[in-house]
């Protein structure tokens, strides 16, 4: 009876994991709430689209269409798309029972499943960290992340006169997406000076050798904004957007280390769009439902398992490094979790690329991190939180109160549960000597009452 | 000015010239391309945002991958729809939401 | 003597934070310790009740009667009072089965001759008072003196009425053991240090049991584990607290297995909020999908129109629980000096108003409002049965 291993997310890390487990004589279930696999990064285009050359916007097209053809095709695999997990039902020595909802997103009377898996792998992925400024919440600011959603996914552009801002590599790749789709970005401001970047990523580069992928395909996105004489800023990014209703310019200017702004060098630039991205946050609903021990990130051991038992983590939720590094883990991840031989040699050659794939995403982070001044950039009518319109200043007087300042301003109660604002209010609290625990979230996707209190439909036989 | 769709003649993936569909929204007609999410055929149909928060703030999309909940609507009756995660169909009948409106 | 009587209040959730507030004014040097932050744990886990229809004629309904009277006069004199989100809404109580009305309507009749405004409404009362309740149902009680506050906010600012009369608060401070002299309680060991006081109130919730064996004197105080759901947030749609009759059955059951009985009502951010459970499973926390799907059921049962309404949360919470469902209230008959308040079983924020007028009148010497006998520590369920 060959084991049952369970993998939520098929994207870059999902799908290698669902992959290495069939490879390892497992039975795979593969869960993920999208129609298609592919997660963000290959995110594909419906197949209303029929397109003849989808790879055409991808990176690594070829490796994956074949893996999610050769997975998808499997017998001992069962996809399961447009499906929520909403639930981890914690058991002792085992993983936890996994419970979800199956049918088009956020929709009604969907039918509830369970699943028991002998190993449960989590591949969830990332979301964009942005952090507030003035305006941000006005329509036509977008997170890089919908830019590319929207272009990879359906071919929708946000805006003709767009400015990207934040921090990261990412924002090259959305710039590409735009401008291959004939925007025009204005220009690509990178929050944190060059120096920064520079020692960030700069000592000891053999240590990213396996990654020379990622390197080729940013100095593609680089010679591609040179074509289009994009400018790409360092030390300078968007302190605010104003407009009627929506963002119709925004205010740049340019920052010191730390990211407090250099007086008298603001610029205004009329635009029809903005993207920010300030790095990238783990999905850690479901790894905190586990019982995972989490430490900004999920902690794994050598085998890509978590403190909770049975249960794998693959991908940006152990660390922010990218798809190749995500396939990597979760190859690493699924071979192990379907009780493959952990000694094989291929095995060491991918523990091997992994700890690179680690070392990468070490360098990320010293290469972008967030700089404490970006705090000065609000005015107390700033929203920290999207969701209940919570301002900076009512945030800042309810901490100073000694109430709960969650109870009293709302932050991180409204829909998104505290997805976007967490990690912003979290600092924000820190800084006044208020410490916030990690935001719980029992119900890891909504679902109706009616779904909710009809009983579960069991797994069926395989 | 607004988002726009890629026009297939354009599409470098080279996509299938559009099948139209029409939705409703707030009981006018938008037209949209099978295959679109809601919340595209919104941005094309040249809504920046359909949503208002507590204070009537307008909301949009913003993070176009389902973790914000800014882009709720109602769909077929269903509140609190996502409307980047859900397809369009034709004859979909989208109202906009309103935390101020619907408040005490 | 002219020295103040020092107390320290252990917990700093609804009832140790009220009677903080009441032995503060009363001229009581009061310090507040607590092992977290105020109203952290069960207080901040609840839905915020202050009812009485839930309470059959006895000594409970009478503390609650008290505490209903005591809460606005409390709230007009503190400022700040609006993160209490007070709301006099009452209570609607619906039986959906025959049985059921029959049972519910004899413990209302029972409850106007205990003095509680209990009017049962028919049909066109019932939709006009909850136009999205279900019409299938078998008898409905309203009761007008039921309300409801924001748990934690009621807490905080209970305390911070407590400080502002001088009280002092330490949290991040676990009590450790009891210091005693001669027989007496004469302060307490803490991970942070020493207080001496001359009397120490036990108001630790659920984990009173835990807290009176550390000092030598253990009561039979245990948790009873409960979850809500909340959905996204609403037109207004839920105008009360509306609960079904099997509720108090649900209360009173010593039942290991889930008990589950559905209570709805909004609050002031528009959304909804759905429980309740009942089980006891130690203080094992992990949220059980099965049980958050019972309260689901239940509560479409009440709501069916609610049917199409998201559920974007879920939490749970310990109720200290005594064994026969009393909370217990007074000095401790074998350690002079240590006095209890604790094991309100689910209706500690309500009762938290009669529970600390009790104690400081205890505490100076006075006769209760109410017979405080019922509440003694020095009962069977409450000694007997400690380990």
């Amino acid at each position: 009876m060959s084991r049952h291993v369970v993998v939520i997310g098929a994207g870059p890390a999902g799908l290698g994991a669902a992959a290495a487990a069939l490879r390892a004589g497992a039975r795979v279930t593969l869960v993920d709430s999208a129609e298609q696999p592919g997660g963000q990064y290959h995110r594909m285009l419906p197949g209303a689209y029929d397109a003849a050359h989808p790879g055409r916007l991808h990176h690594g097209w070829d490796e994956f269409d074949r893996t999610r053809r050769h997975v998808l095709a499997h017998r001992r695999c069962d996809w399961w798309p447009e499906s929520a997990v909403w639930a981890l039902d914690r058991l002792d020595d085992r993983p936890p029972r996994v419970h979800v909802v199956r049918g088009p997103a956020d929709g009604a009377g969907r039918e509830r499943h369970v699943l028991d898996p002998d190993a449960l792998i989590l591949a969830p992925g990332a979301h964009d960290r942005v952090l507030p400024f003035p305006g941000w919440d006005l329509p036509g600011v977008f997170t890089a992340g919908a830019a590319q959603a929207l272009a990879k996914g359906e071919r929708l552009v946000i805006g003709d006169r767009v400015v990207i801002a934040g921090s990261g590599p990412f924002l090259l790749p959305v710039a590409a997406s735009l401008l291959e789709a004939g925007s025009a970005v204005l220009e690509v401001l990178e929050a944190n000076t060059a120096a920064t970047v520079a020692r960030g990523w700069g000592s000891r580069p053999w240590q990213l050798a396996s990654q020379s992928g990622k390197a080729a395909e940013l100095a593609e996105y680089t010679a591609l904004l040179a074509r289009h004489r994009v400018p790409y800023r360092t030390g300078r990014t968007v302190i605010e957007a104003r407009g009627d209703g929506r963002a119709e310019e925004v205010v740049t200017a340019r920052l010191r280390a730390d990211w407090s702004v250099v007086p008298g060098t603001e610029r205004t630039v009329a635009v029809d769009a903005v993207c920010v991205s300030h790095g990238f946050t783990p999905q850690l609903e479901l790894p905190v439902a586990a019982g995972c021990a989490i430490d900004g990130f999920v902690r794994v051991n050598d085998d890509q398992l978590t403190t909770a038992p049975g249960v794998y983590a693959a991908g940006e939720i152990t660390g922010i490094a990218g798809a190749p590094a995500a396939r990597t883990e979760g190859l690493l991840a699924g071979w192990l979790a379907a009780g493959g031989e952990p000694g094989a040699p291929e095995i060491r050659r991918l523990r091997r690329r992994r700890d690179q794939g680690r070392a990468f995403a070490a360098r990320l982070a010293s290469a972008h991190p967030i700089g404490d001044g970006w705090t000065s950039w609000l005015s107390p009518g700033t929203t920290i939180c999207r969701c209940e319109e919570t301002s900076y200043g009512a945030l800042c007087a309810a901490a100073g109160s000694g109430r709960s300042v969650r109870l009293e301003t709302r932050a991180g109660l409204g829909p998104c549960q505290a997805r976007i604002c967490g990690p912003t209010v979290a600092e924000l609290l820190a800084r006044r000597g208020i410490q916030t625990t990690p935001h719980n979230r029992p119900i890891a996707q909504p679902l109706r009452l009616g779904e909710l209190a009809y009983p579960t439909r069991k797994e069926s036989a395989r | 000015m607004s988002p726009r769709l890629v026009r297939s003649e354009d599409d470098a993936t080279g996509r299938r010239p559009d099948t139209p569909l029409e939705i409703r929204v707030d009981g006018d007609a938008m037209a949209g391309v099978q295959g679109q999410t809601i919340a595209g055929v919104l941005l094309a149909g040249g809504l920046q945002a359909w949503r208002e928060g507590p204070s009537g703030a307008p909301r949009g999309v913003f993070c176009g991958i389902g973790v914000c909940f800014d882009c709720l609507v109602t769909v077929n009756g269903e509140r609190d729809v996502r409307a980047c995660r859900r397809r369009a169909h034709d004859g979909d009948v989208v109202t906009t939401q309103s935390r101020a409106q619907e408040a005490r | 003597m002219l020295s103040v009587t020092r107390v320290l209040v252990c917990g700093a959730g609804i009832i140790g934070a009220a009677c903080a507030r009441e032995l503060a004014l009363a001229g009581f040097a009061v310090t507040v310790l607590d092992r977290g932050g105020p109203a952290a744990a069960t207080t901040s886990h609840g839905e915020g009740n202050v009812l009485v229809s839930d309470k059959g004629p006895g000594p409970e309904l009478e503390l609650a009667k008290l505490s209903r009277r005591l809460w606005p006069e409390i709230l007009d004199g503190l400022p700040n009072a609006g993160t209490v989100e007070w709301d006099a809404k009452g209570g609607i109580v619906v039986a959906t089965t025959a049985a059921g009305a029959e049972t519910l309507t004899a413990f209302a009749e029972s409850q106007r001759e205990a003095g509680v405004a209990a009017e049962p409404m028919d049909a066109t009362e019932l939709a006009a008072a909850e136009p999205n309740v279900t019409k299938d149902f078998a008898a409905a009680v309203h009761y007008p003196e039921d309300a409801q506050v924001q748990p934690a906010g009621a807490a905080t600012t209970l305390l911070a009425g407590a400080l502002r009369a001088g009280a002092t608060l330490r949290t991040g401070c676990e009590v450790l053991a009891a210091v005693t002299e001669g027989g007496r309680i004469t302060g307490v060991r803490t991970s942070a240090g020493t207080f001496h006081a001359d009397v120490v109130i036990n108001a630790a919730g659920p984990w009173s049991g835990d807290l009176a064996s550390r000092l030598g004197a253990p009561v039979d105080v245990r948790p009873r584990r409960g979850e809500v759901l909340v959905t996204t947030p609403m037109p207004p749609t839920v105008f009360h607290k509306v609960y079904d009759a099997d509720y108090v059955g649900a209360v009173g059951s010593g039942a290991e297995d889930l008990q589950a009985s559905a209570v709805v009502e909004s609050t002031r951010a528009g959304t909804i909020l759905l429980g309740s459970s009942r089980r006891r499973v130690g203080f094992d926390d992990r949220i059980r999908p099965e049980v958050l799907s019972v309260i689901a059921g239940k509560a479409l049962k009440l709501f069916p129109m609610l049917a199409g309404v998201p559920v974007m949360r879920a939490y749970g919470g310990f109720r200290p629980y005594v064994p026969d469902h009393l909370p217990v209230i007074g000095p401790d008959p074998r350690l002079p000096g240590l006095w209890h308040a604790s094991g309100h079983e689910g209706a500690g924020i309500g009762l938290s108003a009669g529970t600390a007028a009790i104690l400081r009148d205890l505490l100076l010497d006075k006769p209760p409002e109410i017979d405080a006998g019922p509440f003694r520590v020095d009962r069977p369920a409450v000694l007997g049965e400690a380990s």
